[in-house]
């Protein structure tokens, strides 16, 4: 290398667009300004600025339920949007095509550096260059001793440093290199980050996430496959013949509320105790499903990420025929107290079919405003200690009928009717556990058996998640590498001057972007200090002895 | 000692870290009052770049005797000060911990965050202050830890509180404190690149600016405090947290804004580390490129933290901590009105 300056990276500069192209120049020039550091730049601050959307705007991936309200919100943006992948940035057509740009512009640049390293590998160190004393790191001293003598002497001290070191015969000096590792590591980590992307987009591709709202109780277990999940999303290449063939049901829930300390009122200590077996016919286990602690069976993993009420409600019909019955999920709508809504149909419901929405109130307190007037009712606390429901009545087509898929926590109220008292108010009913109200007009009568609890058991399948993770701790020692080895060359010359005396220089070149004067001055005086101190022994054969035994 | 009197005690710590933080950034206001006037002579450092004399080489370039000592001395009371507050500060973090019950790590809500953060930051100054003649910074460290201590008071104080249950992992221990120091180099960094960018307008041969150390010198120690941090952040956000991230919610990388920030954040620093190395780029550019790291990493911290209700990292107030669990229901419940299976691409990981 003639420049001993030159860093590998200043061989790959974008250059300007050369007039006379014909079209393999044109490749190559494209080529070129792709795999350029400043592209590479470029690509890399383009990336940070397309995640910014998703983070600003709701993503159909993480919160569908926002995305419908900003839809709901902004009519005639919502379109415009949508053409714009702003709800699904991170599979859109213009994030991908930056960080392919990117994973392109990578590989460009690490397979020649690949190569140019090989070669460096095998390379002797560099030559001296002529004038020693002109780098920025030198010192020199003289001595009696004979220039060979030094040399042979800096050969023993640089290589107990763990340099390569080169001497050629006739050379008056003496040339080590070290810290190939730096580079090493860079490349490392540039590999890693595409392992990463593979074992990232294995995960996407052949996982899947699903969640099922289960019921404590042996007769509402699940067992894994695709028409027991409530939502269910599998990556595009996914093959429901992978999902592992478990099943599992909840016996208990348990959790404690704090009562006293700032944070009462909330719940910790979830705890969903489960049977589980691994395939049909193999042996019942026990696990204590908890957040932070999933449980995995084969490559899948099951998590317990949320609870709730379902009052037990059973509705019977004007012809005293039960219409409906079971528990039915609330949804909380207050985290802290969970009050909670939802919905229950009746749709066989005779003569007119039922249908009921309301909110549950697992510790039922009016509210009082400023004043002390009673206001709207509430929940005081999470814990069921005075459980209530509040119900009102539709009648007609609850939306059952027509078979479509309707949700089962909202009651569509199109074809409908609310049912009214008298004095035309809406008809409202107030249960507590065990207790009946019978519906006027001989509609039939709603009762308030008990009181269940739901989990949300989130169940995925991610393969590729080990291969990605040992891709990013990999990437991390690769790093570690290229950020803190210091690639560096030393140089020893002896040379015979006028008066007999021979004159030493050493020099120290730092190849790394970060060098550190204070090491490169520490390591040039170990040198030094080194190479006198052999020569003083060499003059005291008992000295010597001492500095042997000083480092043993 | 019981929960409330260590509570107290974090308390009374972190009121006395602050005096002692004030009385630190008097002494180094003294020390610079007195070099106000006296030009800058350029020595000759022993690798051959000109160092400017620094406070403590004041002695060597200072002519009167006088005003050599009195610098001197005031440099190093506010050095010991600085290293006192320190200390008061790090009993303020381990009272916090004790305090709780069960006693857990200091860092489970902003409050205590900010404390751990401004801590590494003085500790990582004093750490490196000697080896790497940063007696310059120690103004502008005190100053800026002395206000955004005084702000965390005022603004974001909580009592102590035990954790929620989402929180309760052993990788809260790791994944914070891999974000805490890199957090507290990054922002050593920014420090180090502003100065930087102000000294390379400025023309003055005396004041604080041209005490600095040379350009070159400056963009260096930015540098490793960025290569210190980056490594750091890179275990925090994207080994640890993903590995946190799984285990609470079933999915290593959900794409929630506090992840998508710490990404950007880690984008960012990684083109300012590619820039030092790109011709064109070096000096000025890479520093205005650290300058927009520290933005994105501390609007992840507080723009996040109070203007996104829909990240699960939302622990801003106190009421926020329970969110994490349960508002997480909103969402996959909700998505779960399209009852039946929905077969499709899954967009998160790609």
């Amino acid at each position: 290398m003639t420049d001993p300056l030159s860093r590998p990276s200043d061989a790959r500069q974008a250059t300007a667009l050369p007039i006379d192209l014909d079209a393999r120049g044109l490749a190559r020039w494209t080529w070129r300004q792709l795999t350029s550091m400043r592209t590479a730049l470029v690509l890399l601050l383009l990336l940070a600025l397309a995640s910014i959307p998703g983070s600003v705007f709701p993503q159909e991936d993480v919160d569908s339920l926002a995305v419908s309200q900003w839809r709901d919100n902004h009519p005639r943006l919502a379109p415009i949007w949508d053409r714009l992948d702003l709800f699904a940035v991170y599979g859109s057509v213009w994030f991908s095509a930056i960080y392919i740009l990117l994973m392109i512009s990578l590989v460009g640049c690490i397979i020649p550096r690949l190569f140019v390293y090989a070669r460096a590998l095998r390379a002797r160190p560099p030559r001296a260059p002529r004038h020693l004393s002109r780098l920025p790191e030198s010192t020199s001293y003289t001595t009696a001793a004979a220039p060979e003598v030094v040399l042979e002497r800096a050969t023993t001290v640089i290589r107990r440093r763990r340099f390569r070191v080169e001497w050629e015969d006739g050379s008056d000096a003496v040339a080590a290199e070290r810290g190939h590792l730096r580079e090493a590591g860079n490349l490392l980590f540039h590999l890693a980050v595409i392992v990463v992307l593979v074992g990232v987009a294995i995960g996407s591709l052949f996982g899947y996430k699903g969640g099922v709202i289960m019921f404590n109780g042996e007769e509402y277990g699940f067992s894994n496959n695709l028409t027991q999940y409530d939502d269910f999303a599998g990556g595009s290449l996914f093959d429901p013949a992978v999902m592992e063939p478990f099943s599992f049901s909840i016996t208990d829930f348990d959790v404690e509320w704090l009562t006293e300390g700032p944070q009462a009122g909330t719940a910790r200590k979830f705890v969903a105790h489960l049977d589980y077996e691994t395939e049909p016919g193999a042996e019942t286990q026990e696990y204590d499903l908890r957040v932070n602690h999933p449980l995995s069976i084969g490559g899948t993993d099951v998590f317990l990420i949320g609870h709730g009420y379902a009052p037990v409600i059973t509705v019977r019909d004007g012809e005293g025929n039960v219409a409906q019955s079971g528990p039915t999920v609330f949804l909380p709508t207050n985290p802290q107290t969970f009050e909670s809504f939802g919905v229950v149909k009746a749709a066989d419901a005779q003569p007119t079919q039922l249908g009921l929405e309301g909110s549950f109130y697992p510790t039922f307190s009016m509210g009082r405003d400023s004043r002390g007037n009673l206001t709207m009712p509430g929940s005081a606390f999470g814990n069921a200690i005075d459980p209530l429901v509040s119900l009102q009545v539709y009648t007609g087509d609850v939306g059952l009928d027509d078979g479509s898929s309707a949700s089962v926590y909202v009651l569509d109220k199109s074809r409908a009717t609310q049912l009214l008292k008298e004095d035309g108010q809406p008809f409202r009913m107030d249960l507590r556990p065990g207790e009946t109200v019978t519906l006027p007009d001989g509609l039939g009568s709603v009762t308030f058996e008990g009181l269940q609890r739901w989990n949300k058991i989130q169940i995925s399948r991610t393969p590729g998640k080990l291969i990605a993770l040992a891709g990013v701790v990999t990437a991390l020692l690769g790093l570690l590498g290229s950020l803190f080895v210091r690639p560096r060359r030393l140089w020893v010359r002896a040379r015979r001057q006028d008066d007999g005396s021979t004159l030493v220089e050493v020099a120290r070149l730092d190849r790394s972007s970060g060098g550190d004067p204070e090491t490169g001055r520490d390591e040039l005086a170990d040198v030094v200090a080194a190479l006198q101190q052999d020569r003083q022994g060499e003059q005291d054969p008992s000295d010597q002895k001492d500095q042997r035994e000083d480092m043993s | 000692m019981i929960d409330a009197q260590w509570e107290t005690l974090s308390n009374q710590a972190v009121a006395a870290a602050g005096v002692v933080y004030f009385l630190a950034l008097l002494a180094y206001a003294v020390q610079w009052a007195a070099l106000r006037d006296v030009p800058v002579r350029q020595l000759v450092g022993t690798d051959g770049e000109p160092v400017a004399a620094g406070p403590g080489d004041a002695a060597a370039d200072v002519p009167d005797e006088e005003v050599a000592h009195r610098t001197e001395t005031a440099g190093r009371l506010g050095l010991l000060l600085t290293g006192i507050g320190a200390l008061a500060h790090l009993v303020a973090l381990v009272a916090r911990g004790m305090a709780a019950d069960p006693n857990r790590v200091p860092w489970g809500n902003m409050y205590e965050f900010t404390l751990a953060g401004t801590f590494v930051v003085v500790a990582l100054f004093l750490a490196t202050t000697g080896r790497w003649r940063l007696s310059w910074l120690g103004p502008i460290v005190v100053g800026f830890t002395l206000c955004v201590l005084l702000a965390d008071v005022l603004w974001l104080y909580e009592p102590v509180a035990p954790l929620t249950e989402a929180l309760e992992s052993y990788w809260l221990v790791i994944h914070v404190v891999a974000a805490v120091i890199a957090t507290g180099a990054f922002t050593l960094g920014a420090i180090t690149s502003i100065l930087y960018l102000l000294k390379a307008r400025s023309t003055r041969q005396t004041g604080y600016l041209a005490r600095l150390p040379e350009l070159a010198s400056l963009d260096r120690i930015s540098y490793r405090m960025h290569a210190f941090g980056f490594p750091v952040w890179t275990f925090g956000v994207l080994i640890s947290g993903p590995i946190w991230a799984h285990q609470a919610w079933s999915s290593y990388w959900n794409w929630d804004p506090k992840e998508v920030w710490a990404f950007i954040t880690w984008v960012v620093y990684a083109a300012y580390l590619h820039a030092r190395a790109t011709a064109g780029w070096r000096g000025r550019n890479a520093a205005i490129l650290a300058l927009v790291g520290a933005a994105t990493l501390w609007f992840n911290f507080i723009g996040i933290n109070f203007f996104s209700t829909t990240s699960q990292h939302s622990y801003a107030e106190g009421a926020g901590t329970e969110r994490s669990v349960v508002l997480r229901l909103a969402g996959p419940v909700e998505a779960a009105e399209e009852v039946g299976v929905v077969v499709g691409p899954d967009h998160a990981g790609t």
